[in-house]
């Protein structure tokens, strides 16, 4: 059975939510929007105080090529544009809605109707991702129509859709797959199309058998699509990692996928590709999973972008006694809230209650050299070092050793039998590492 | 008998050979160097702290003698004193400069900022801040985690474990302005020394609408206004809900302290007030009568 060759951890799956069905998530009263809720440019936000709107309108502008749109996601009156709490704490410059009814501009298909035949082009496709602001679903939030626009020289040859979900916990995607599992396959024939491929490779990890088996009997109606079962192991839902376990190509320090001709996408992005071009909705819902070990009723809901985490959380019974962290996205690469005022956005996959006992970190000891996180990583670096590099501020040395390669995985800092915090100083040196090489590229 | 002479002589002639051809080498790639910069190494401090902003003392000396004029050049450590010296073996004009000294902005010790969440990651500021907002309500405040603590190179500044805040020694501090580049978040400033360590500071950095800074610390600057208007020397400028006293234009006449409503504005190093109430009384009616 197929899975990448280098590094890699085995943690807990942990998958509670898995049984739980898709429930689309009541309105909430209000919502609160950020403008600035993929990777790249903040949208520019067209709406004013007082302004009525209709789910689906457009209420932020892309402001740039790695940009995208942001739509309303409810019908009402905007309250007030102004800076709201993000996940991290700081202020963040968001749009209020107060929801009124549940009124949809005209040209959104809201049928439940399976569409199968694509009538747009390849181009057009691509436009309208754009305009529907489609991000990449996965976590990273990635604008779609940047990855379908291939630059000049290069050709796309493959096309992967990444429905690993190697984080532990969550099970949004693993739903996706099995009740929308039509609208997935058309999605990736659209995103084919887009692409100019003839086929395409969706990767599923071999612990969610009855994803694989749904897919693998739809995909005999839709020609060029194959279905890969790969071996559990953290991270296959990286990009390289599924590159290289899929097709065996390895992308090059520094590269795109694209360079060794491969595009790969979310299974949920798939679906909002769907949407975007089949039903002509913009992205204004996603699937989120709430789920953790003393989480009354774990639950995987459909919400409109913008309800705030504590309804979700209060739908699954409320925050559990003895809570110690509650992590927005999986326990390995999400990051812990500051507060329960905050919105879902596009990039929200789920939302993990972690008891305190499991929640705290371990006391800090000195790197014993053991090599266990040059052993894990994925991308074939040296961790510890890069951390000592970090901590001393030697970024040439850090650039040298190719920090930017890191995925940001946590598979060094979860192996790690010293508890050094591998990843928060990696992470800081990537931060500065970037910053110094913009700088250079500016003079 | 014999073997010993032996060695001596040919460890004496390899030796020697050596010596010639090292000598020889020397002269080739003799490297000429300014006979001043040793000369001015020598009266600096030889802390290289970097706080000139070049790399350690010797940088510094080369700068000094290669430059026209020591406008730009400044040893925060050695002082007026120490420049006088560089500038007297150089035979330029010297330049002085108050002497000035780190403070640190922020009073949201426990007591006043009242924790909303916990925080176990990286013992680090800067990863802190990187990471999220910090374990208060307030998003411009000091993580304590002693950054400055750790980078500051003449032990001048320590934790204090009860308000979990850094405090700086006074006499210690060099005004290096290491610790100014390290904080994540600007909390401390280069301020004028003044007589007898007085000190009169703005001691919160918080730009939120006062509402929100009061909520979050109970002795955040809120942006008022009061002590602007009771300044009679043009010192203080509030932008951003924050308010700033110009080191240089305030005479220490603690007027903005008694009116300040949060107790954000911090006298230190002050004789104790005769008749503290009386003040603050008369103080509040200057500023109803404005």
């Amino acid at each position: 059975m197929k899975t990448f060759p280098k590094g890699g951890v085995h943690p807990p799956e942990n998958k509670i939510a898995s049984g739980a069905g898709i429930e689309t998530f009541a309105l909430p009263k209000s919502v609160v929007i950020p403008v600035a809720q993929h990777i790249g440019a903040p949208a520019t936000v067209i709406v004013q105080k007082n302004d009525l709107v209709k789910v689906g309108q457009i209420i932020a502008q892309s402001s740039g090529f790695v940009s995208a749109n942001i739509h309303s996601p409810v019908s009402g009156k905007v309250t007030k544009v102004d800076n709201f709490l993000d996940t991290s704490g700081y202020k963040r410059k968001a749009i209020a809605i107060e929801v009124e009814g549940d009124e949809w501009i005209d040209s959104i298909d809201q049928s439940e109707q399976l569409v199968t035949d694509i009538s747009l082009s390849a181009d057009e496709i691509v436009a309208r991702t754009l305009e529907m602001g489609i991000v990449g679903l996965g976590g990273a939030t990635f604008p779609s129509h940047v990855k379908l626009s291939i630059p000049k020289g290069k050709k796309a040859e493959v096309l992967l859709i990444n429905g690993i979900e190697c984080e532990p916990y969550l099970t949004s995607d693993h739903r996706m797959m099995l009740e929308k599992g039509e609208q997935v396959m058309v999605g990736v024939q659209i995103l084919m199309k887009a692409l100019g491929v003839d086929h395409a490779f969706i990767g599923i990890e071999k612990n969610k058998p009855d994803a694989i088996i749904h897919l693998t009997k739809l995909t005999a109606d839709f020609p060029g699509i194959k279905v890969i079962s790969l071996k559990v192991k953290y991270p296959q839902g990286g990009e390289k990692q599924l590159i290289k376990a899929i097709v065996d190509r390895e992308v090059p320090s520094g590269g795109l996928p694209i360079d060794v001709g491969a595009v790969v996408h979310n299974v949920g992005t798939a679906f909002a590709v769907y949407e975007a071009v089949q039903k002509n909705k913009p992205l204004i819902e996603r699937i989120v999973t709430i789920t953790g070990k003393n989480v009354k009723k774990p639950a995987n809901f459909r919400v409109r972008l913008g309800t705030p985490v504590a309804d979700l959380v209060e739908a699954c019974g409320g925050v559990p006694d003895n809570t110690g962290k509650i992590i927005n996205g999986g326990p390995m690469m999400g990051k812990a809230l500051a507060n329960l005022d905050v919105p879902v956005t596009k990039g929200t996959s789920g939302l993990v209650l972690v008891p305190e006992p499991e929640s705290r970190r371990k006391p800090v000891m000195n790197c014993i050299r053991c090599g266990k996180c040059t052993q894990v990583c994925p991308m074939g670096l040296e961790p510890y070092l890069l951390m000592t590099y970090a901590e001393l501020k030697r970024f040439d040395d850090l650039e040298r050793d190719q920090v930017l390669d890191c995925i940001e995985c946590g598979s060094c800092s979860y192996t790690c039998p010293a508890n050094r915090p591998l990843l928060d100083y990696i992470r800081l040196g990537k931060n500065n590492v970037s910053q110094i090489i913009r700088s250079r590229n500016k003079k | 008998m014999n073997t010993i002479v032996i060695t001596i002589l040919s460890l004496s002639l390899i030796g020697s050979l050596a010596a010639i051809i090292l000598y020889f080498v020397a002269q080739k790639f003799k490297v000429i160097e300014d006979p001043r910069i040793d000369q001015v190494d020598e009266v600096l401090p030889g802390a290289n702290c970097g706080g000139c902003g070049f790399p350690g003392c010797r940088g510094f000396a080369e700068a000094c003698v290669n430059s026209e004029e020591l406008a730009d050049l400044f040893c925060p450590v050695g002082g007026n004193d120490c420049m006088s010296d560089v500038a007297s073996v150089l035979g330029k004009d010297a330049v002085s400069k108050d002497p000035e000294v780190a403070v640190i902005r922020c009073s949201g010790s426990p007591e006043h900022r009242s924790q909303t969440n916990f925080y176990d990651g990286a013992v680090s500021c800067t990863v802190a801040h990187n990471l999220y907002a910090g374990d208060t309500g307030c998003q411009y405040g000091c993580f304590g985690c002693g950054d400055c603590v750790v980078v500051c190179d003449f032990d001048a500044i320590y934790m204090n474990e009860e308000t979990k805040l850094p405090v700086v020694i006074d006499d210690a501090c060099t005004a290096c302005n290491a610790c100014v580049e390290e904080c994540p978040r600007d909390i401390i400033e280069l301020r004028r020394k003044n007589k007898k360590d007085r000190k009169i500071f703005v001691s919160c950095v918080s730009m939120d609408k006062g509402g929100i800074a009061k909520k979050a610390c109970s002795v955040a600057c809120i942006g008022c206004k009061a002590c602007l208007k009771v300044c009679p020397h043009d010192a203080i400028t509030v932008e951003n809900f924050l308010a700033y006293i110009d080191p240089v234009a305030c005479k220490l006449c603690r007027k903005c302290v008694v009116v300040c409503p949060t107790d954000s504005i911090l006298e230190i190093n002050f004789p104790a007030r005769k008749i503290k109430v009386e003040k603050e009384n008369s103080a509040e009616e200057a500023v109803i009568k404005k």
